[in-house]
């Protein structure tokens, strides 16, 4: 191997290492960034130690102890450096061997606890939203500062800080890394599915734009949503995430056109499909209502998706099936826009009028007054029930509410149209 | 990224030699590293060619030929489905696969074909044949 070759293969395998590697080392050192300081260094040494001997056979087990020895390093000159450590100092002088036995035990342990504390540690509540999805991204997906900003269209500084502050946070939180159990082990996981689902959408949203990195993004959370799946797999809703996300993923490439426009779901070349992802999207929703989690949130989304998945033509979609999700999904997660998406399908499923009767429901929904969907949706009832004066003007007020050019110049072809 | 990963023939493989627990334990357990880094979409293992068949195309003609086929190094004997990042991770994750059968044996990497790759030559109808191809094919 040349050395190029010697550095990119060291490269892949730190990237695949790194984050058991700060798992096991946040573990020990209670302190994510002296964890991934910790992995940096071990790597470094690696690059140096393995152009000479080459990769060894178990190079997690080696990165592993090569950063075990720094810690315990920096963990003494902690303690002798001030008392206040005096703890930790303790736990490592009492229980020293059995500490490193233990990190040494997990590293070689395939059920992965200490990924999966990293990824709990990473999603925690106490941290905003954004932080959390950076922080996760940056730990357990690898990806540089610069490219979470490229990803989330932000500068590089901004997100070096939201992770810094992050890492402050959890450090001032005095937080354990450990899983949580029972009930507070529910509330934590809504939060580390969130993230994941935020980072999905973060990619899925943004096909549209020119940055290729987006759609990665979509691929980085279906492989978190894939390690979650693997680690918890009793859990229905981790499975009712990842059914949602392999499904909507197998409609990325059919979203552009030519021009990169946006198509909408009915009028997608259903060919380009990719039928693998709905095949494991159907059988991760099946798995979570195996569980007993067919009225989750996420398993009802992937639902109705699977819905779509399975009509091969657009005209096949069971519309009253949707419709009944729908009014699952309303009860489990009330919210004007469910309301909306929910009025339409019924729309569908059993006429414009019904469809009318339903908008009327959520029609006071101050979040909503602003929003051009629910007009164009109303116009478009009304347009079907015959009544072109009243569809006219609904269209007219969408028109006016919307910011995108091209819906704008749809819309206005819609009022027009009432007019013949 | 997605890879095929095909676990080539032996001869043992093709005369159905059944794996060893040992190697058993050893094949779950990189299965569970591969399902925990989130990489693993897919993966059977193929009975020999012993019990399959090939169907030769000359224009028109079709001809059925029972198995088993020459040429074991050839066949394969088992695949994955990956999503990596790139091929170097491929590679690395092959390198850690315990020995698939008893002797010398091979694993090949192949990257699959995404829809992008074809750009404008590839039609909606030919995604649509490939498609219903690979739904038919798949047994799902």
């Amino acid at each position: 191997m040349t050395v190029t070759e010697i550095h990119r293969a060291i490269e892949t395998v730190f990237r695949m290492e790194r984050a058991r590697l700060i798992a096991g080392l946040a573990r020990m050192m209670r302190d994510i960034d002296a964890a991934e300081e910790l992995a940096q260094e071990a790597f470094v040494i690696a690059l140096s130690e393995w152009q000479k001997t080459g990769i060894p056979r178990n190079p997690g087990a080696w990165l592993m102890t090569a950063a075990k020895r720094r810690a315990l390093d920096s963990l003494r000159r902690r303690k002798m450096m001030a008392l206040k450590h005096a703890e930790i100092g303790h736990t490592i002088k009492e229980g020293d061997e059995t500490a490193v036995d233990a990190i040494e035990a997990a590293m070689d342990d395939d059920v992965g606890d200490e990924l999966l504390s990293l990824i709990f540690t990473a999603c925690h509540p106490v941290l905003s939203p954004q932080q959390r999805t950076a922080l996760t991204l940056r730990l357990i997906g690898g990806l540089t500062t610069s490219e979470i900003a490229r990803a989330f269209l932000s500068n590089e500084p901004a997100i070096a800080q939201r992770i810094v502050r992050a890492k402050k946070m959890l450090g001032a939180a005095g937080l354990s890394y450990e899983v949580p159990r029972g009930d507070e082990r529910t509330a934590r996981l809504a939060s580390v599915l969130e993230v994941v689902y935020l980072i999905f959408n973060e990619g899925y949203a943004a096909t549209m734009g020119e940055d290729l990195v987006r759609p990665a993004l979509c691929a980085e959370a279906q492989r978190l949503g894939r390690i979650l799946a693997g680690l918890m797999p009793d859990e229905p809703e981790v499975h009712g995430l990842l059914a949602l996300m392999e499904i909507q993923a197998s409609r990325l490439s059919a979203r552009a056109g030519p021009q990169g426009e946006f198509v909408p779901l009915t009028q997608q070349d259903r060919a380009r499909w990719d039928r693998l992802l709905i095949r494991r999207g159907l059988a991760a929703l099946q798995r979570a209502e195996a569980l007993g989690g067919e009225n989750g949130a996420y398993a009802l989304q992937a639902a109705l998706a699977a819905c779509h998945a399975r009509a091969r033509r657009s005209q096949d979609t069971d519309w009253p099936r949707i419709a009944a999700l729908y009014d699952r999904l309303a009860e489990v997660m009330p919210s004007p826009v469910v309301g909306l998406n929910r009025a339409v399908a019924h729309s569908m499923a059993f006429g414009p009028e019904t469809g009318l009767a339903c908008l009327d429901g959520i029609a006071q929904a101050e979040i909503l007054s602003q929003y051009a969907p629910l007009p164009a949706a109303r116009g478009d009832f009304l347009f079907r029930a015959g009544r072109l004066d009243e569809a006219r003007v609904a269209f007219e007020r969408a028109a006016e509410l919307t910011r995108n050019d091209r819906e704008r110049e749809f819309l206005l072809a819609r009022a027009l149209a009432c007019r013949n | 990224m997605r890879v095929m990963v095909m676990v080539k023939a032996t001869v043992d493989s093709e005369e159905g030699v059944m794996p060893t627990l040992e190697l058993l334990e050893a094949m779950s357990a990189f299965n569970g590293q591969l399902v925990e880094a989130g990489i693993l979409l897919a993966g059977e293992g193929l009975k020999p060619s012993s019990q399959g068949k090939r169907v030769a195309f000359d224009g028109p003609g079709r001809t059925v030929i029972d198995g088993p086929f020459a040429e074991t190094r050839e066949l394969v004997a088992g695949f994955w489905l990956w999503q990596v990042k790139d091929l170097d991770e491929a590679v690395e994750w092959v390198k850690r696969c315990p020995n698939p059968m008893f002797g010398p044996s091979e694993i090949e990497i192949r990257p699959v074909y995404e829809a992008s790759d074809f750009g404008e030559e590839m039609t909606p109808g030919m995604t649509e044949q490939l498609e219903i191809m690979r739904e038919k094919t798949s047994g799902a």
